[in-house]
């Protein structure tokens, strides 16, 4: 990036990756004398999402250089590399649809207006993999209800940007883009789902989804939009660009469900990014207390 | 085109010996340099399958050279290739059960039934060992007539081959490399057809 804007740059942006990684191990440590004293538990407090997990982050270098994100290009490196024609700057969202205050929102009205927190959490991908990342982000919902979403609005969809130039895996015409994703109101407006800006304490990648992702860690990676440019309140279901592809194999749910298997791949387990051995997938990716009564009267074998 | 001998059993067939062994030594290196990315075992797994998939289209490909140069030689390197594509094969195989799946024969016996890529995977792996035990040179004696016959089956376990490459990848990953395969093995297998079809165009006796 030739020209720094100021409002990206926050406390976080100078953290690197070792500080940061010193900052956790200080912060362990303070967890240690925690248990002994309650001398270090409000800095502890102050330090952490109650949204967080404690699993150990994803190192950095494998977040940004294992990516599905077809848009920019096909396979999990080749994201990366096409990353730097993308542009996110200027950037803008617009948001329409069922509400009483469409608009639209430049990023830098966006992040003056949400402040970021960190939330560490893991991410779920249908192919059977996952990785644990500390995501900088603000709850969707903050952003949502600015708009003054209608009672028509039963859901979210989202756009991620169109243009082939700078996205070149658009130009494989056997995608219907752009890439449309979608959320069910009451999971769009859940505390845990978030717009992501970052990870790691930077700004986040082309690859990962830069400026603005979706993130909803109960669902399987492919619901969490990437560089979304269009946010439109609709009454019905949207169709993703996954379930127009391929219906059998995505459906609009896409919750983490190791009872509910892929045509490809079992969901019983996963690997995490790093690790040897396989371990079990959780109900809900392991938020079931969470985000389990959304779906208490649906047959999830059937919403897949 | 033909290699004088001795440089032919010399030299060439020991260099392309070495050369088939270039993937699993540059694997081995990944691995003890970590250069393999984020996912390993999903690198390892899928470049020892598509290195059984080259060595069986090359090992189809040194009739189809001599039918089209007279290149003969190459024949004689086709028992070689083919054990290659045998032995990455067995590769591809204990990395998905050990690597991936870590015995977990419950897992196994699930993908092998649910999932149809699998169920290809092992049916291809399945028609290639009886190629492989048979490669010898006692095997052939006691065979006879029939171990040309047996050795057909190189045909349709290469086809199950790619098809298990094609439904892996379906629609969710690169689709140019099984588009590739498929081209290279349609053109093996039409020439072969061909030859077959229109026996007095060819000037020597159709083999496998």
């Amino acid at each position: 990036m030739l020209i720094k804007r100021p409002f990206d740059l926050t406390d976080n942006d100078v953290t690197d990756y070792a500080l940061y990684q010193r900052r956790r191990d200080f912060l362990k440590t303070l967890g240690g004398m925690a248990l002994l004293g309650a001398g270090g538990l409000p800095l502890l407090a102050q330090a952490k999402s109650p949204f967080s997990i404690t699993d150990e982050p994803t190192p950095y270098e494998d977040i940004i250089s294992y990516n599905n994100f077809i848009e920019l290009a096909q396979g999990k490196t080749a994201p990366a590399k096409r990353a730097d024609k993308l542009r996110t700057s200027p950037w803008s969202v617009a948001v329409d649809g069922e509400c009483a205050k469409p608009g639209k929102l430049s990023l830098e009205d966006i992040l003056k207006q949400n402040p970021t927190e960190e939330r560490i959490y893991s991410l779920r991908c249908v192919e059977g993999w996952s990785m644990v990342i500390p995501w900088l982000g603000f709850p969707l919902a903050d952003l949502l209800k600015r708009f003054e979403p209608t009672s028509k609005a039963k859901f979210v969809r989202f756009e991620t940007l169109y243009d082939p130039e700078q996205m070149p895996g658009q130009k494989d015409r056997s995608y219907d883009w752009p890439y449309v994703e979608g959320l069910r109101i009451d999971e769009a407006m859940h505390p845990l789902t978030l717009m992501a800006t970052g990870l790691y304490g930077k700004n986040l990648p082309g690859q990962n989804g830069a400026p603005l992702r979706l993130v909803v860690p109960w669902k399987y990676g492919f619901k969490s939009a990437k560089s979304i440019v269009r946010i439109s309140f609709v009454e019905q279901m949207p169709t993703s660009l996954w379930m127009a592809t391929v219906p059998d194999e995505y459906g609009f749910y896409a919750n983490v469900n190791p009872e509910v298997s892929h045509p490809r791949w079992s969901q019983r387990k996963e690997r995490r990014i790093g690790e040897f051995r396989k371990r079990d997938t959780l109900m809900f990716n392991g938020y079931a207390d969470q985000v389990a009564s959304l779906y208490s009267s649906m047959d999830l074998r059937e919403n897949f | 085109m033909q290699i004088r001998e001795p440089y032919f059993s010399k030299v060439f067939k020991p260099v392309v010996f070495v050369l088939a062994l270039l993937p699993l030594a540059l694997l081995g290196w990944g691995v003890w340099q970590d250069t393999l990315g984020a996912n390993p075992i999903e690198t390892i797994t899928r470049s020892l399958g598509e290195w059984t998939l080259r060595f069986l289209l090359l090992t189809l490909l040194l009739s189809t050279l001599r039918r089209a140069t007279g290149w003969v030689q190459g024949i004689r390197l086709r028992r070689m290739l083919g054990l290659f594509a045998f032995f990455y094969g067995v590769l591809h195989l204990l990395s998905y059960l050990w690597l991936d799946q870590f015995f977990d024969w419950a897992e196994i016996w699930y993908d092998i039934v649910e999932r149809p890529f699998i169920t290809v995977g092992m049916l291809a792996f399945v028609l290639m060992t009886p190629l492989a035990l048979t490669s010898f040179k006692a095997a052939i004696r006691k065979l006879g007539r029939n171990w040309q016959g047996l050795h057909t089956l190189i045909y349709p376990l290469t086809a199950l081959g790619v098809l298990h490459f094609w439904w892996l990848a379906d629609s969710k990953a690169r689709t140019d490399m099984p588009l590739i395969y498929t081209v290279l093995l349609a053109v093996l297998l039409g020439e072969r057809l061909w030859r077959w079809s229109v026996p007095r165009f060819s000037k020597i006796p159709v083999t496998h």
